[in-house]
């Protein structure tokens, strides 16, 4: 409805403007005024879609917020009069939660960093003039096309302890059957190397697309020096490629808090493996299945804030470098 | 004689090279190639999972079920998807104009708060957004008057709830594109008088064709691969998006119901495997972006 007002409010100032056109020469002269005309014009083009994102996402992480300072649990109506930290407290004293919290982090820093290594030494070997690029480069792309519901399917297969494939090319070098999803210890391991599976070829891209940015003279350059292939890539390359490695772990560590599509689907419910709970898994568990609305409302703060640390510096690094 | 050593030197470096590139292929492929072949094995465990089956272990029965079990899902997401691609692409594109092309003082910090929108865990609005869409416009409700069944409504939740968080996306997609066009086109059709809008539906619009492809094919992915909010703002029942009944499919059955599991996973992904190697480039581009 609020956004039907914006249109509204929108066609109005554009009415408005129409017929200001007639003084458009003036335009750049009340451009460093607060309300120059290039503002009014373009209210209708971002104000709705603004306002609708703005409710969707600020909007609803402020009610969140307050839902995370009641006491709500079971059907009550949450009541806002008597606000309190109660619930981060509880969070702080619950190991399902600092269980869940280590997991968060485990799972994140593991598969971003194998992420960025796997994706740079495909996207380098990609790199070397090859034939047939663009199907080699398509291929390894591929399972990011695809739903976590999917790839869990597979993966599920790939991991089953009699019959998996995994165990079966293990079993050749004389190791195993390992219960890979059974095993408390073992599954947030196999979780991410499925991970890595599916999103390596996104690092890769951006990496390609790094690479591709060095002018070509600065590999001819260290090649001249007599410097050895690898000694080129560390030395002269990969200080280059830091722009692209801060862009590809911040959207890596999106994803890894957001892992929660792939849990839920290796079982199929709200629990996910034992030993695999993440954050996000917890938190649509305690506000679906136990009904905990205000503790999940402040876990969901929880994840909400690390997700800012992570990309509040980024957004202020591109913003100063001009990439906005 | 050294010229042949390097020769041979660069033919040897260039076949380890394939090699390698060969050798993941075969990573990146093998868990597909494994669920395909166990997707038409009457026994999944008649031979080693990565082997197609003898000619007379073939069945399409899995495939049949599979469809079966899916059919309604699969319809439900293209309805969710098409038109929550195409309206979050739309008011991505009018964003990302108002905020770009149309140059004022203030807009980079309301351009921070949509990219910031990008990075928003789902859990930190799931609550509000279930509440909003149950209580405050109560959608399934609503549609009852019109004498629709309340699926119906719920799925019409799903999909502006899509639009909405699809917008900061679409937005930075489309505002990576817009940055680079030529101002002084803009500044001619202006000086020759024309409005705001007839420059965004004349000049604007007809550019963006190769930024629509890539925005909407990334957004059309990522709407029907989502789980989360399918499984929270509409659940199991007759409007489930086809992620809903994929999570269940065959989970009762152990090791003999991954044949079904695995061509279900094929069903559902299709649509998507189709999209992606039609259009991988624009694919390639949204992702990197």
């Amino acid at each position: 409805m609020r956004g039907k007002l914006a249109a509204y409010l929108g066609r109005l100032v554009r009415r408005n403007r129409v017929r200001a056109d007639g003084g458009e020469v003036n335009a750049n002269a009340t451009r460093d005024g607060f309300v120059s005309d290039e503002f009014t014009a373009s209210l209708p083009y971002w104000l709705p879609p603004f306002v609708v994102m703005g409710l969707a996402v600020y909007g609803a992480i402020l009610w969140n917020f307050f839902l995370s300072l009641t006491d709500t649990s079971g059907f009550q109506t949450p009541n806002y009069a008597n606000l309190d930290f109660e619930m981060y407290a509880k969070a702080f004293a619950d190991p399902v939660f600092i269980g869940a919290l280590r997991n968060t982090f485990a799972l994140l820093v593991a598969f971003t960093v194998l992420c960025l290594v796997v994706g740079l030494v495909v996207a380098v070997l990609v790199d070397q003039g090859i034939r047939y690029e663009n199907t080699f480069r398509t291929i390894y792309l591929l399972p990011m096309a695809l739903s976590f519901v999917v790839t869990a399917q597979f993966w599920l297969w790939m991991y089953n302890q009699q019959n998996g494939l995994v165990n079966i090319i293990l079993g050749v070098v004389g190791l195993g059957p390992y219960e890979w999803i059974g095993n408390p210890s073992l599954v947030l391991g196999a979780v991410v190397f499925a991970l890595i599976w599916q999103f390596s070829g996104y690092a890769m891209v951006v990496y390609l697309a790094g690479l591709r940015a060095i002018p070509t003279e600065q590999f001819e350059a260290a090649r001249v020096d007599g410097a050895t292939t690898l000694r080129m890539y560390w030395r002269v390359i990969l200080p280059q490629l830091k722009g692209a490695t801060i862009s590809a772990s911040v959207v890596l560590m999106v994803f890894a808090l957001k892992a929660f599509d792939f849990l839920y689907s290796l079982t199929g419910s709200y629990y996910p493996p034992k030993g695999s709970d993440i954050l996000a898994t917890m938190m649509v568990r305690q506000a679906f299945v136990a009904n905990n609305r205000a503790y999940a409302a402040a876990i969901g703060i929880m994840l909400f804030a690390l997700a800012l640390v992570i990309v509040a510096p980024y957004l202020l690094y591109q913003y100063r470098a001009g990439e906005l | 004689m050294t010229e042949t050593n390097a020769l041979s030197g660069r033919s040897w470096r260039s076949t380890a090279l394939y090699a390698v590139l060969v050798l993941l292929v075969v990573f990146y492929l093998l868990p597909l190639w494994t669920g395909l072949v166990t997707s038409i094995k009457a026994d999944v465990l008649a031979t080693a999972p990565f082997l197609p089956p003898a000619p007379a272990g073939f069945t399409s029965v899995h495939w049949t079920r599979a469809v079966n079990a899916l059919a309604g899902g699969l319809v439900n997401s293209l309805i969710l998807a098409i038109p929550a691609t195409i309206l979050s692409a739309l008011l991505g594109s009018m964003a990302a104009y108002g905020l770009t092309t149309l140059d004022w003082r203030y807009q980079v910090p309301i351009l921070m708060l949509f990219i910031a929108g990008i990075f928003i865990p789902y859990q930190a609005v799931l609550i509000p957004l279930s509440k909003f869409w149950a209580s405050v416009v109560p959608v399934s409700d609503l549609v009852g008057y019109v004498g629709l069944a309340g699926w119906v409504g719920d799925l019409v939740g799903l999909i502006l709830s899509h639009v909405a968080y699809g917008i900061p996306i679409c937005t930075l997609l489309f505002r990576t594109y817009y940055k680079d066009f030529n101002e002084e086109m803009i500044e001619a059709a202006r000086l020759d008088g024309a409005t705001t809008h007839t420059i965004y539906r004349r000049i604007i619009l007809p550019l963006s064709v190769p930024m629509f492809a890539v925005t909407l094919i990334y957004q059309f992915t990522q709407v029907w691969n989502d789980l989360l909010f399918a499984l929270v703002l509409v659940g199991p029942g007759a409007g489930a998006p086809v992620t809903v009944p994929l999570s269940q499919l065959g989970a009762s059955l152990s090791e003999v119901g991954f044949g079904i599991r695995m061509a279900g996973a094929f069903v559902a992904a299709l649509p998507t495997i189709i999209v992606y190697v039609l259009f991988g480039d624009q694919f390639a581009e949204g992702v990197s972006t």
